[in-house]
């Protein structure tokens, strides 16, 4: 041992998230033995430390602080098993000495950060921990002639294997050097450094008082320095004077190796925890060890990796880590030695290496001990402002979206089932459809308390938690009707801030989605959500973009889709058609809506809003496209006249012309009872009663079937009457047999539905004017009158 | 036996010696001799068996930088340094290389540029086509020497490969995936045992250190004869991957295109570079799946899209505007090239193309002349 222990107490400077720092950190305790462990961290976790012995409790897991008054802000200190801070917390413990925390307390720290401005205040302040101890980083590693510091890190530090002789040695060195930087750059521009030191400072003093220079402290590198100064007791605590202070409550949350690499918001900032977890416990030869890892998920996704390869990636590794003159191969070389032999210099397979062992999916776990979740204190504050009480018996509860309260309670229960916490289910509505108007079956099974503080890791309050779930969500949905469903559920849980990612999501999925007929499915939903949307006064701007998006592919999709298609596909492609032409009209009213309500649209806006008014035209083009193209099936290109024929598109000489087309006697038979098919199919023939037109064009192409070609069409002629409801096939054929007793006359040949006139009534047909007039609020004051008259 | 296979006439001497300076293209031992005999003589570092240089200093050679004593080496590859580093490291752990890539990604470059720094000579070359025999890879036959004396070491007629076997040098293959699959397997027992048997005289020809093989092949051919399994295995695989920036895109296009224009004596387009910086992004955007400002993905087409025919594209468009345009190069110029270029397979490519068009093109900035031209073209 060398003389540090007894010089007074050992200070042990880490990189946080270090897996050679952790096992230096063990190193020096088991061989120092002190009577007290501190630790850079909150000290209100204090009586959090002991948890930390529960077998439940698995790394990776965060200590959670947050403002009691208001759970959304909050701070995380995250754990993995191979940071040396929670290595020092499992040594205290496995030899029965107290672990102390001796940061600033989370009650400043989360006060500091509300003078911040909101948003940046939490990453501010996790983040700045690492970019201070970067920066010192570079310095050194530039002294040292590297240029990624990183890796001068991990080669001095990090790599270094176990055994080595002297276990305080390389502290001293790091201190040394720190000590160096502090004189030159001090604060290195982080005035708050030197409060949280000087608080630390103070903790160590008590820490000593007790038990003498048997300390241990366990904090960044960068603050050993300031840990060694000889300062007054009165000189701190005049720094620590007058902080701001809110009730802060701590409590361990679980934590994954995805937030650990996240390199924003509450991450770490570490890329590869995998990897570091795997230096931490490879008891040795942590290449030849992981590459065999390497191998074995290769394999276990069908990739043929025999063990010559390991060998040969090992020797890659190996002499590149030589090339580049570093001491042992590191994650690059591995890498680069991965992608050379096992993946045949292809990224793909390596993109799978590297999301399931370098980042991992590592899952930590807390026990049920653990303190309550700022969430579910969230959950039951909203629960009392919104008078919605959990009752274990199920209850039914109607909900009237135009007011405040009962939208908020729709919105509650839609994000708490965003979260997976089936506190409600929607149900049916009664009585009314109207789109403001909720029916819920609630019932709180004790289960849900549990899946609550599991939700915990998505965020402190409901809001927050329901979007990073949507968020999270997203992006991993595989289906685009998935994605679409997603959207439409984030609108009625009001978290339009959720709406960009999953937009995002969206149309990727779309842009690479193959399957005209996905797309097709997902566009009436989508449509479907802008009008929720408007109900709910959410912003639906982007929505309506991505709609017409959506849109577009469809329309440059459609023509080719729709050929060579068997009789079952044809049918499904023609309800895709139908619903993408109600999707569209919906749409373009929409758009319309929106140029109403803007008259000034922004600079951008003009263009896409152009662009939505010409999606129904565009829409036409293509319909008229189907409707042309002989190669489409048969029941798709009826229904694209039918559908134009509907719109005013086609006159009823150009549909006849069509029609005739179609059924001309060189067409095969099959193809021609489709097209009959598609245009006239649906909604049980009632359209023929109705629709006059349509029905002459039948009629009057029936009757000039050639008596020889009749034979061969009427099986299929009866194949599409015969689905029509009785009552329907005799009304037509009433219809048909009035009509064509009249036929040469053009007044009298109007076909006319049994009780009613052979034309219409104009005196009576005007009486009604003035009320609709009336009903529609254009009613003037002659109108008016006229109708007292 | 080895001294006998070496004393072979190692290249195909040109008809006068005096003339071999002037040839059209040297090769990349002559024309960098300066730079390899200054690295060679700086090296302090370990060189593996009969390498001419250290690992490092082959690294430097291609990548360029600057000796101690001021000798400014230029850079033969620009690129991602890691590539580099990779391959050079898999010719020094005596493992066979295979630089993989779309065409004009510089495979055959750096494989020139490898071999000539490790071995000193780039021209031990089996140039792989369909028809490539397996006596390229092997050995062939002296036939007036073999019917005049019977088989013998003098009637064999040693291959590239062969020789590199015997001196202990860098082999190069050329186009590996061309070559027929039965062609290819005899690099199986060469890359694994290292030996190469000739059962008509009863001896073999053991690889001594130093030898390896460089073999190239494209990744997005259709038609290739792609590796064995076990062939696979014996080499480290290396993707050369297209420029990475679109600047750096923009500027080899440029610069390409302006070589062959001045050959094939096309007046310079003065307002061509907006043309190639959109051929460009066209390119790239729909290769990477993925629009420039990296917001909206979009569908990839079947076609390679390289760089090499982005370039084809413009020289295209440059020769439409100069013999039948008003001499600069326009949208509608280049919009026919594009098309062509794009949908590959009628069906699929060309709904790529539209949906691309309807999605991201229309609605750019100043990209209206464009969009119509490629309506047009498209109608």
């Amino acid at each position: 041992m060398t003389g540090t222990a007894g010089a007074g107490p050992l200070l042990l400077g880490v990189r946080h998230h270090g897996p050679g720092s952790a096992r230096a950190v063990r190193a020096a305790l088991d061989a120092a033995r002190p009577a007290t462990v501190l630790i850079e961290g909150p000290p209100e976790a204090d009586a959090l430390v002991p948890l930390a012995a529960d077998p439940d409790l698995r790394p990776p897991v965060a200590l959670l602080a947050h403002a009691v008054d208001e759970p959304g802000r909050s701070a995380f200190w995250p754990f993995a098993a191979f940071s040396p801070e929670w290595v020092a917390v499992r040594w205290a413990l496995e030899h029965g000495v107290p672990a102390r925390f001796i940061d600033l307390p989370a009650a400043h720290t989360l006060a500091w950060d509300a003078e911040l401005p909101p948003g940046e205040g939490e990453e501010t302040r996790t983040t700045e921990g690492e970019r201070v101890r970067v920066d010192p980083l570079a310095e050194l590693a530039g002294a040292a002639g590297y240029d990624d510091p990183e890796r001068w890190w991990e080669d001095v530090v990090e790599h270094r294997g176990p055994g080595e002789r002297d276990p305080f040695a390389p502290f001293e060195a790091l201190a040394e050097a720190m000590g160096a930087l502090r004189e030159r750059y001090g604060a290195g521009g982080r005035p708050r450094d030197l409060v949280r030191e000087a608080h630390m400072r103070l903790r160590l003093r008590a820490a000593r008082k007790e038990s003498g220079d048997a300390v241990a402290v366990v904090c960044g590198a960068w603050h050993v320095p300031a840990l060694r100064e000889r300062t007054t007791v009165t000189a701190d605590r005049a720094l620590l004077k007058g902080l701001p202070k809110v009730k802060a409550d701590l409590t361990w949350v679980p934590w994954t190796h995805r937030r650990l690499a996240r390199s924003s918001g509450y991450g770490a900032g570490i890329d590869s925890p995998g990897w570091y977890g795997h230096l931490f416990h490879a008891p040795d030869r942590p290449v030849e060890r992981w590459l065999t890892k390497v191998a074995g998920l290769l394999r276990a996704e069908d990739r043929i990796v025999s063990s010559a390869h390991v060998i040969e990636a090992v020797r890659l590794a190996d002499t590149l880590a030589a090339v580049r003159g570093r001491p042992l191969p590191g994650l690059g070389e591995t890498t680069d030695a991965v992608r050379a032999v096992m993946c045949d210099g292809s990224d793909v397979p390596l993109a799978l290496v590297h999301d399931r062992l370098v980042v991992g999916d590592v899952l930590g776990e807390v026990p049920d001990s653990a303190p309550a979740v700022p969430l579910q204190r969230d959950l039951v504050r909203r629960q009392r402002s919104l008078r919605l009480k959990p009752e274990a018996l199920e209850r039914e509860l109607e909900l009237d979206l135009r007011g405040e309260t009962d939208a908020g309670r729709s919105r509650l229960l839609h994000r708490l089932r965003l979260l997976g916490i089936g506190w409600g289910e929607p149900g049916p509505s009664r009585g009314s459809t109207g789109t403001f108007r909720e029916t819920w079956r609630l019932r709180w099974e004790p289960e849900l308390s549990v899946r609550v503080a599991e939700a915990g890791v998505w965020g402190t309050t409901v809001a927050a938690a329901a979007r990073a779930r949507a968020e999270a969500d997203a992006a991993a949905a595989g289906a685009l009707a998935d994605v679409t469903a997603l959207a439409e559920r984030c609108l009625l849980a009001g978290l339009p801030d959720a709406l960009p990612a999953v937009m995002r999501a969206l149309t990727d999925r779309a842009a690479l989605d193959t399957d005209v007929g996905h797309l097709a499915q997902a566009l009436p939903a989508l449509v479907r959500s802008l009008r929720y949307g408007d109900v709910r006064g959410t912003a639906t701007r982007a929505l309506s973009e991505v709609a017409a998006g959506l849109a577009e592919r469809i329309f440059v999709g459609l023509p080719p889709a729709c050929t060579a298609l068997d009789s079952d596909a044809a049918e499904l492609m023609r309800g895709h058609v139908d619903a993408v032409h109600t999707a569209v009209g919906l749409l373009g009213e929409a758009a319309a809506g929106a140029g109403g309500a803007a008259p000034a649209p922004v600079p951008d806006g003009t263009g896409r809003v152009r662009g939505l008014g010409g999606l129904r035209r565009r829409w036409r083009g293509v319909l008229h496209v189907l409707a042309g193209r002989d190669t489409v099936a048969g029941v798709v290109r009826g229904r694209a006249v039918r559908l134009l024929t509907d719109e005013g598109e086609l006159g009823g000489g150009e549909a006849a012309r069509l029609m005739g087309l179609a059924l001309s006697p060189g067409t095969p038979p099959a193809d021609a009872a489709a097209w009959i098919e598609g245009f006239v199919g649906g909604g049980g023939g009632m359209l023929l009663v109705h629709d006059e037109r349509l029905l002459g064009l039948v009629d009057s192409w029936l009757t000039e079937v050639p008596a020889q070609a009749f034979t061969d069409v009427l099986p299929l002629l009866r194949r599409t009457f015969a689905a029509y409801d009785p009552g329907v096939r005799r009304t037509l054929g009433e219809l048909v047999r009035r009509g064509s007793g009249d036929r040469g006359d053009p007044v009298a040949r109007r076909l006319v539905a049994p009780g009613f006139g052979a034309g219409p009534d104009a005196e009576r047909a005007d009486a009604v004017l003035p009320v609709l007039r009336l009903l529609l609020g254009t009613a003037t004051e002659e109108s008016l009158t006229g109708v007292g008259a | 036996m080895s001294a006998n296979l070496a004393s072979t006439p190692s290249r195909t001497a040109a008809p006068h010696p005096g003339e071999s300076a002037a040839a059209l293209r040297p090769h990349a031992e002559d024309a960098f001799a300066g730079e390899l005999a200054a690295l060679a003589a700086q090296d302090d570092r370990p060189r593996p068996a009969r390498w001419k240089l250290s690992p490092w200093a082959v690294a430097t050679y291609l990548l360029g930088g600057t000796l101690p004593d001021g000798t400014v080496i230029s850079p033969k590859y620009v690129g991602p340094r890691r590539i580099v580093e990779v391959a050079v490291t898999t010719l020094a752990t005596d493992r066979a290389l295979l630089l993989l890539g779309v065409p004009g990604t510089a495979k055959t470059w750096v494989s020139e540029h490898l071999a000539a720094a490790v071995s000193g000579d780039s021209t031990l070359l089996v140039q792989g086509t369909a028809g490539t025999p397996e006596e390229a890879i092997r050995y062939g036959w002296n036939y007036a020497r073999l019917l005049a004396h019977g088989p013998s070491r003098d009637a064999l007629v040693p291959s590239p490969v062969m020789r590199a076997m015997a001196e202990g040098r860098t082999a190069r293959v050329e186009e590996l995936t061309r070559i027929p699959a039965d062609v290819q397997d005899t690099l199986i027992t060469i890359l694994s045992e290292k030996t190469l048997p000739v059962p008509e005289l009863g001896e073999e020809v053991q690889a001594v250190r130093g030898f390896n093989l460089i073999a190239t092949a494209n990744d997005r051919d259709r038609g290739v004869n792609d590796l064995s399994s076990a062939l696979r295995r014996r080499f480290n695989t290396v993707v050369l991957p297209l420029p990475e920036s679109a600047e750096a895109e923009v500027d080899i296009v440029t610069r390409r295109v302006e070589q062959i224009g001045r050959s094939l004596d096309l007046p310079a387009a003065p307002d061509g570079k907006t043309e190639i910086r959109r051929v460009v992004t066209v390119f790239r955007e729909l290769r990477d799946g993925l629009t420039g400002d990296g917001r909206t993905k979009v569908k990839s087409p079947s076609g390679t899209l390289s760089t090499a025919e982005a370039i084809s594209v413009v020289t295209g468009g440059l020769a439409l505007a100069a013999h039948f345009g008003d001499g600069v190069l326009r949208p509608a110029d280049v919009a026919a090239g594009i098309l062509g270029a794009v949908v590959r397979d009628p069906a699929a490519d060309r709904v790529v193309w539209q949906e691309y068009l309807e999605t991201v093109v229309r609605e750019r900035e100043g990209w209206t002349d464009f969009y119509r031209a490629c309506r047009e073209v498209s109608a």
